[in-house]
C-alpha cells in the first residue's frame, strides 16, 4: 500500500467557517493508505508548503492529497511544492471544499460530511496515481502562412518583422487575394492596388520571407512546435531563375483564354501573369490551355523566349518542410448566383456580381475603367442593386450576414455617380448595415450626395425584355410591388467558405462550421486560434469579413504565432490517453472523436493460437494529445484510457463515494 | 381611431399563431418582412394588402383584420411566393390558412369565392364529378351577375366543349361519405 | 408501356381536345392508358380552400381505386389534378395521415401509386431517338413559347422541373422539330384560379403571359394545362382589348402538336375546337409540306 499525506487547508476563514478543518483531517486519518494527515490555515503559503515537503521527507509519502480551493487555482502550487520535494508532481491531488463546499453551502455539519466524502474520493483516486513525466520539445522556429491575400500577407510581414522566417504560400500564381481585384475599397476610397502593391512587393523583399507561389499543402503530420509539411509546387512550365519577365512570350502566344482575374470579361494568353502587378511578376504556362502542352504543337513561347526559361519538361515537385506555427488565411469565394434561377442569374449576361463591377470600374480592368455591360458593351444608365444575394436566405442554404457587400454596395454606387453623373443607382436592401467607423457617414453621403435610390425589398424576380432588364421587388415601406427598368443588374453576391476549405481544414486537423468557415477556439476570448495548437487562423477564412477586420485580426494571428516560436522549448502534456492494444478492437470509434487528430489506427502483429495474425489496435499520438478525454468515453471496450484519469481511478473514486 | 396597441393585440393572438403553426405548419415569426413574395405576386395588383402585409398583421396581432381581408381570395394560389420565399416561411400556405379559418370565423369578405365554393363541392359531393356547365350557370344565376364568358358560351357547345348533362360517378355514396367522414372528424361545414 | 389515366373533369369538358390528342398520340405510340374506374373529381380548385383533410382524401380515394386495380403510375394530363393528386401522395407518405385518410374515405390505402403529369410520361419515358424517329411531318420553323403554368412546377414537393425555368416541354418541342423561344413567363400564373370569382383580376395575369410570349417572338404557345388553354384560348380577345395590341396566338396542348408531328388529321386532334384559329399556322409552316 502507497503511504499518503492527507493537508486540509483552512483557507483562512473561507473554509474553516463552514467545515469543522480538524475533524476532517482527524477523520481522514482511518482512510486506507493514509500515514499522515493535518490541518493548516493556509497551505498554499510558504510555511504550508514547507510543511509539506518537510512530511514527505520525513514519512517518506508516496503520494498526498490537499484538501483546498480548486485545482484551477493551486494545483500547479502544489505539484511544484512536491517536486521540489523529489516526489513526481502528478502523485498529488488536490479536492476542491472551497467552491464546491464551504462556498456554496451554510450549514458547518454537513459541510464537515461533504469535506470528509470529498477528501475520501481524493484518497482512494491518489492511491492509484503514477508517477507521470511531460517531455520537452524544441520548437522550428519558422512559420507557415497560408493562403497569400490580404490576412496573409499581413500575417508574414508581422511575423518576419518580429524576426522570424516566415514562407508564404500561395496556391495562385500571385499573392494578393481578392482585394487585387477590388478597384477602390470603402469608406476612404482609396484605390485598392495603391494600398495593396506595396505590401505585397515588401512581403516578396523581406529578407525572413520566402514567397512559394503556385503551390499547395498536401499533408501535415507533426505537431506544434513541429509540424512536417507536404507541400506540392506545381509545375510552371517557366524557370524563373532564368526568367526575366521581358513578357514576349505572353505576347506572341496565340491561345486566348478568358481571365479568372477578370471575372472572364477579358482574356488572358495560355502563358500569363495574372495582371501587370503580380508578384512574382513572371509568367507561368496554364497546362490546360496550352496547346504545346495539350497536343504537342506550337512552342512559340519556347521560340520567342530570350533566356531560353520554357521549359515544357517542368514537373510537379513535392517537398517537406517543417514549421512551428501555421497561420491559414485562405479567404473566401464569392457565391455562385446561379443558384438564383429567378434573377436569370448565370443566364443573362448583364446580371452580374460584385467583382465583375470591381474589374468594369477599374482602370486597369478589362474595359480601361469604362462601364460597359458585358452583352454588347452599352454603357449602363439605370443600374439596379440586389443586396443579400447568397447571404440571409435560409432557403439557398446561406443564413448568415455576408458583411461586406452593405459597405461595397454604397461604395459601388458612389463610384458609379462620380464616373457617370447621369447615372442612377437603385439598390435593394433588407437592412442597411454599417457597424465600422466612419462607414455609416459614408452611407449617408451614398444617399445625400450619390443620390442613390435606396427600397427597402428583396427582388423577386429579373428577366430581360429586349436590351431591357426588368427588376420586380416590393417597397416593403410603401407596401407596393415595384419594377424598373434597368440597362445593368448587380447582385451583392455574398461570400462562401472557399469549395475545398474543408479539406485543407481534414488535412491540418482544424474544425469548421457547417457551411465550412473554420471554427475559432472561442468566439470571443480565442478569436485566432483553433483548438489545435500551433494553427492560427487569420482573415475570411474564418467567416465573411472586410479589409480592416481581415488585416488587425491578421495581426493577432501574427503575434499568437510570433509568441510561440519566441519559446524555447514546449513541454508536453503529461495526461494523455493511452490505449490498452490487449483489448483494444479497433474499431476506430476514438479516431473520428478525437478533435485533434492525434489517433491513428495501427496494424500490429501477434501471434495468436501459434500462428502470426495481423490486428488493427488504436495509438495515440502523446506528442497531439491535449488529454480532452473525449475518446476514453467513446471507447466501447474500455481499452482506452486518459492518464491521470483512469478508468480504474473514477472507478475508486466512486467506490469511496458510496462506502460511506 | 388611435394607435394600435400591440402590448395587447399581440398577446391576444398568441393562439392564433400557434394553431397556424400547428395546424398547418406556417410559422410566421419565420417572416422577416423581407418583400421577396409579394414582389413576385401575380396578384398583388389586385390586393389592398400584399401577401407581406398580411404576414405583418397577423404577427401584430390584427388577426379579425386579416381573416376579413378581401386580399386572402384575390390569391391565386400559384405558389410563387412560396417557391421564391428565402425562409420558408409557405406564404402561398398561410394565405390558404386564412381563407379556411375566414370561413370558420364565418368573416368571407368575398362571397364570388365563397359561392363558387360552396358550388363546386357541391357538385363534387352529388355527382363525384366536378359539372362545368351546372357549377357556371348556378354560380351566373346565384351571383346575380353576368358571368363574363357567357359570350363564349355558344361557341363552347358548338365544339362539343359543354355537355348540359352531367357525368356521374357510378359509387357517388362513396362521395356522401368522404364528406360525412371530414365533416365528423374536422367539424364544420364543407 | 402501360400506365393508369386520370382524365380529370375537364376533358370531358373545356380541354375535350387535350383528351382527344392524347388518346390519338398515345395510341400511335403503343402506350396503353387504362382509366381508373369509376375514378372521382379530385376537389382541384376548391376543396384545399375549405379543409385541408378533404383535399387529401378527395384524391386519396383515387389513388386507392389505382392500388386496387394494380396501377403502378397514374398518367394525370390536367396539372391542377396533378398537383392535387401528387400532393396527396406526398401527403400519404406520413403513417397518421395514411391512418386517417384510410378512415375517411373508408378504404386502404398504401400510397404506392405514383402520380405522373403527362408530359413526363411523354416527355421522359419516351426515348428520345425513339421520338425523333416517329416524327414525319417535323415541326421546323414553328416557334413554340412553353408555357407550364404554376401548378407541375410548384411546390417544391409535387415540382417535376425547375420553378423558373423549366425545360422539360422545350426539349419535347426541339425533338418534334419546333423552336422553343426564350421567355421568362414560363411559370408565371395565369390566374386560371380566379377566372370566375374574380374576371378582372385574371384576365389582367392572363394578359400578362400572352404579352410576354408575343414579345419574345412566339408564333404559338404550347401547355401542359386545361386551365391555363381555356384561359389563354378564350380570353386572347379580351386580353387583346387590355393591352391595345393584337396578339393572335393559338394556344396548344403539348399533345396536339405531338400528334401533328407525329401525321395525324388535324380533326381527329381536336384542333378545330380552338377559340383562336389554329390549324392555318400548322398548315401554312413548313411542318405540312
Ligand atoms: C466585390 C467585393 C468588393 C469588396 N470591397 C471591399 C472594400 O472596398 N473594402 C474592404 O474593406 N473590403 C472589401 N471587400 C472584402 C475583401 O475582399 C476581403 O475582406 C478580403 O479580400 C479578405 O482577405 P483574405 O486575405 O482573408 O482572403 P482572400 O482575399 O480571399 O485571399 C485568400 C488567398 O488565399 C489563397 N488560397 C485559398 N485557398 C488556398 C489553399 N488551399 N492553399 C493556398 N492558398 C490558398 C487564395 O489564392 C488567395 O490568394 C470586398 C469584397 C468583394 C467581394
Ligand atoms: S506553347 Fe503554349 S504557352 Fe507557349 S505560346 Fe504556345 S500555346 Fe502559348
Ligand atoms: S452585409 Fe448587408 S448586403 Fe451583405 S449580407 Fe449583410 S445585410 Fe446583406
Ligand atoms: S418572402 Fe418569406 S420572409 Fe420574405 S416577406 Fe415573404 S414570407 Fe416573409
Ligand atoms: S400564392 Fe397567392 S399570395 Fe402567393 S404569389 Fe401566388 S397569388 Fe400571390
Amino acid at each position: 500500500m502507497k503511504r499518503i499525506g492527507v493537508f486540509v487547508c483552512h483557507c483562512g476563514s473561507n473554509i474553516a467557517n463552514t467545515v469543522h478543518c480538524e475533524k476532517v483531517a482527524q477523520v481522514a486519518k482511518d482512510f486506507p493508505g493514509v500515514v499522515l494527515s493535518t490541518d493548516y490555515k493556509y497551505m498554499c503559503s510558504e510555511p504550508g508548503q514547507v510543511m509539506i515537503q518537510e512530511a514527505i521527507r520525513e514519512h517518506n509519502l508516496d503520494g498526498y492529497v490537499v484538501a483546498a480551493c480548486s485545482p484551477r487555482m493551486h494545483e500547479p502550487t502544489f505539484r511544484k511544492c512536491a517536486a521540489r520535494a523529489g516526489m513526481n508532481p502528478y502523485m498529488v491531488e488536490q479536492v476542491n471544499i472551497r467552491e464546491q463546499c464551504s462556498w456554496v453551502h451554510a450549514d458547518k455539519e454537513k459541510g464537515t460530511e461533504k469535506s470528509i466524502d470529498l477528501l475520501r474520493m481524493g484518497v482512494a483516486k491518489v492511491v492509484k496515481n503514477e508517477p507521470l513525466y511531460s517531455t520537452t520539445i524544441p520548437v522550428t522556429k519558422r512559420s507557415l502562412v497560408i493562403g497569400g491575400g490580404i490576412a496573409g500577407i499581413q500575417a508574414a510581414l508581422d511575423i518576419a518583422n518580429a524576426g522570424y522566417p516566415v514562407t508564404l504560400l500561395d496556391r495562385e500564381h500571385t499573392i494578393g487575394g481578392r482585394m487585387a481585384q477590388v478597384d477602390k475599397t470603402f469608406p476612404t476610397l482609396d484605390c485598392s492596388a495603391c494600398i495593396l502593391t506595396p505590401k505585397m512587393v515588401e512581403a516578396a523583399q523581406h529578407p525572413n520571407i520566402e514567397l512559394m507561389t503556385y503551390a499547395e499543402v498536401e499533408a501535415v503530420d507533426g505537431f506544434v512546435g513541429n509540424f512536417d509539411v507536404t507541400i506540392r509546387k506545381k509545375a510552371r512550365y517557366v524557370d524563373f531563375d532564368k526568367c526575366t519577365g521581358c513578357g514576349a512570350c505572353t505576347e506572341k502566344c496565340p491561345k486566348k483564354v478568358p481571365s479568372e482575374f477578370e471575372m472572364e470579361l477579358g482574356v488572358r494568353k495560355a502563358i500569363y501573369t495574372p495582371f501587370p502587378q503580380a508578384v512574382p511578376n513572371k509568367p507561368i504556362i496554364d497546362a490546360n490551355h496550352c496547346r504545346y502542352l495539350l497536343d504537342g504543337k506550337c512552342g512559340i513561347c519556347k521560340k520567342v523566349c530570350p533566356t531560353g526559361a520554357v521549359d515544357y519538361e517542368q514537373k510537379d515537385e513535392l517537398i517537406m518542410e517543417r514549421f512551428g506555427a501555421i497561420v491559414v488565411a485562405t479567404g473566401f469565394e464569392q457565391f455562385d448566383i446561379s443558384a438564383y434561377e429567378e434573377y436569370g442569374a448565370g443566364k443573362i449576361p448583364d446580371v452580374i456580381t460584385g467583382l465583375h463591377l470591381e474589374r468594369l470600374m477599374n482602370a486597369s480592368g478589362p474595359t480601361a475603367g469604362k462601364i460597359k455591360r458585358p452583352s454588347d458593351g452599352k454603357v449602363p444608365e439605370k443600374i439596379v442593386f440586389v443586396k443579400c444575394v447568397g447571404s440571409r436566405d435560409e432557403a439557398k442554404g446561406r443564413p448568415y450576414c455576408s458583411k461586406a457587400c452593405c459597405m461595397y454596395v454604397a461604395k459601388h454606387a458612389t463610384l458609379l455617380k462620380e464616373k457617370m453623373p447621369n447615372s442612377k443607382s437603385y439598390i435593394f436592401y433588407m437592412d442597411v448595415r454599417t457597424p465600422g467607423k466612419n462607414y455609416e457617414e459614408f452611407y449617408a453621403r451614398t444617399q445625400n450626395e450619390y443620390d442613390a435610390q435606396y427600397i427597402r425589398g428583396r427582388v423577386s424576380k429579373i428577366f430581360q425584355v429586349g436590351d431591357k432588364l426588368i427588376v420586380r421587388g416590393e417597397d416593403s415601406l410603401l407596401g407596393r410591388p415595384v419594377e424598373i427598368e434597368a440597362d445593368l443588374v448587380v447582385l451583392a453576391a455574398g461570400m462562401d467558405p472557399r469549395s475545398d476549405a474543408k479539406d485543407l481544414a481534414r488535412t491540418l486537423g482544424i474544425s469548421y462550421d457547417q457551411h465550412g468557415w473554420f471554427t475559432e477556439a472561442h468566439p470571443k476570448l480565442q478569436p485566432v486560434e483553433t483548438h489545435t495548437a500551433g494553427i492560427y487562423l487569420a482573415g475570411a477564412c474564418q467567416g465573411p469579413k472586410d479589409i480592416p477586420d481581415s488585416v488587425a485580426q491578421a495581426s493577432a494571428a501574427a503575434v499568437k504565432a510570433a509568441g510561440l516560436l519566441s519559446k524555447p522549448e514546449l513541454t508536453s502534456e503529461a495526461m494523455t490517453a493511452l490505449c490498452d492494444e490487449a483489448i483494444c478492437s479497433g474499431c476506430g470509434l476514438c479516431q473520428s472523436i478525437c478533435p485533434y487528430k492525434s489517433i491513428e489506427i495501427k496494424s500490429v502483429n501477434e501471434r495468436y493460437h501459434g500462428q502470426m495474425r495481423q490486428r488493427r489496435v488504436s495509438n495515440v499520438n502523446q506528442g497531439l494529445c491535449q488529454g480532452c478525454g473525449a475518446c476514453t468515453v467513446a471507447c466501447p471496450s474500455g481499452a482506452m484510457n486518459l492518464k491521470g484519469f483512469t478508468n480504474d481511478q473514477i472507478l475508486a473514486e466512486v467506490d469511496a463515494l458510496c462506502q460511506r | 381611431m388611435g394607435p394600435i396597441q400591440l402590448s395587447m393585440t399581440v398577446a391576444s393572438s398568441q393562439d392564433f399563431r400557434d394553431r397556424l403553426k400547428k395546424e398547418y405548419g406556417v410559422d410566421v415569426s419565420l417572416c422577416y418582412q423581407c418583400g421577396k413574395c409579394s414582389a413576385g405576386c401575380p396578384a398583388a395588383f389586385a390586393m389592398e394588402h400584399t401577401v407581406r402585409q398580411m404576414l405583418r398583421m397577423v404577427q401584430s396581432g390584427l388577426v379579425q383584420e386579416s381573416l376579413s381581408s378581401y386580399s386572402i381570395w384575390s390569391c391565386a394560389g400559384c405558389e410563387t411566393c412560396s417557391t421564391r420565399c428565402p425562409r420558408q416561411v409557405d406564404p402561398a400556405k398561410f394565405m390558404e390558412a386564412l381563407r379556411i379559418e375566414a370561413k370558420k370565423a364565418g368573416l368571407v369578405a368575398d362571397k364570388n369565392a365563397d359561392l363558387f365554393n360552396d358550388l363546386f363541392l357541391n357538385s363534387v359531393k352529388d355527382t363525384g364529378r366536378l359539372h362545368e356547365v351546372g357549377m357556371i350557370a348556378r354560380f351566373n344565376i346565384l351571383s346575380g351577375q353576368l358571368f363574363k364568358d357567357a359570350e363564349h358560351a355558344p361557341g363552347l357547345f358548338t365544339q362539343g366543349k359543354l355537355s348540359i348533362l352531367p357525368h356521374k360517378i357510378k359509387n357517388t355514396e362513396a362521395m356522401a361519405k368522404i364528406f360525412a367522414n371530414v365533416q365528423k372528424k374536422r367539424g364544420g361545414k364543407s | 408501356m402501360k400506365y393508369g389515366l386520370y382524365p380529370g373533369c375537364s376533358l370531358n369538358g373545356t380541354g375535350i381536345e387535350y383528351g382527344l390528342s392524347t388518346k390519338a398520340v398515345a395510341q400511335k405510340l403503343g402506350i396503353d392508358f387504362v382509366e381508373i374506374p369509376d375514378w372521382n373529381c379530385c376537389g382541384a380548385s376548391s376543396a384545399h380552400n375549405r379543409n385541408h383533410l378533404l383535399s387529401v382524401a378527395l384524391p386519396a380515394r383515387n389513388l386507392a381505386l389505382a392500388e386496387q386495380h394494380g396501377i403502378d403510375q397514374i398518367a394525370v394530363p390536367c396539372a391542377a389534378c396533378y398537383q392535387r393528386m401528387k400532393a396527396a401522395e406526398v401527403a400519404l407518405r406520413d403513417e397518421a395521415t395514411r391512418q386517417e385518410v384510410g378512415e375517411v374515405i373508408e378504404m386502404n390505402v398504401e400510397g404506392k401509386s405514383r402520380t405522373r403529369a403527362l408530359v413526363e410520361v411523354f416527355a421522359n419515358d419516351l426515348d428520345a431517338d425513339f421520338l425523333s424517329s416517329v416524327v414525319v411531318r417535323p415541326l421546323s420553323g414553328l416557334k413554340v413559347a412553353s408555357y407550364y403554368g404554376c401548378l407541375l412546377v410548384k411546390p417544391a414537393q409535387v415540382a417535376i422541373d425547375s420553378p423558373e425555368n423549366p425545360m422539360i416541354m422545350d426539349k419535347l418541342m426541339a425533338a418534334l422539330g419546333a423552336t422553343p423561344v426564350e421567355w421568362s413567363y414560363k411559370t408565371e400564373c395565369c390566374g386560371g384560379s380566379l377566372a370566375i370569382t374574380r374576371p378582372e383580376a385574371s384576365l389582367g395575369m392572363t394578359a400578362n403571359v400572352l404579352k410576354y410570349a408575343k414579345l419574345a417572338g412566339a408564333d404559338c404557345i404550347v401547355t401542359p394545362c386545361p386551365l391555363c388553354t381555356s384561359n389563354l384560348d378564350m380570353r386572347q380577345k379580351a386580353a387583346e382589348g387590355l393591352l391595345g395590341m393584337e396578339l393572335g396566338l393559338p394556344i396548344y396542348y403539348f399533345t396536339e402538336l405531338m400528334g401533328v408531328a407525329l401525321g395525324l388529321e388535324m380533326s381527329q386532334l381536336g384542333l378545330t375546337k380552338h377559340f383562336v384559329e389554329a390549324t392555318s399556322l400548322l398548315k401554312n409552316s413548313p411542318a405540312a409540306q
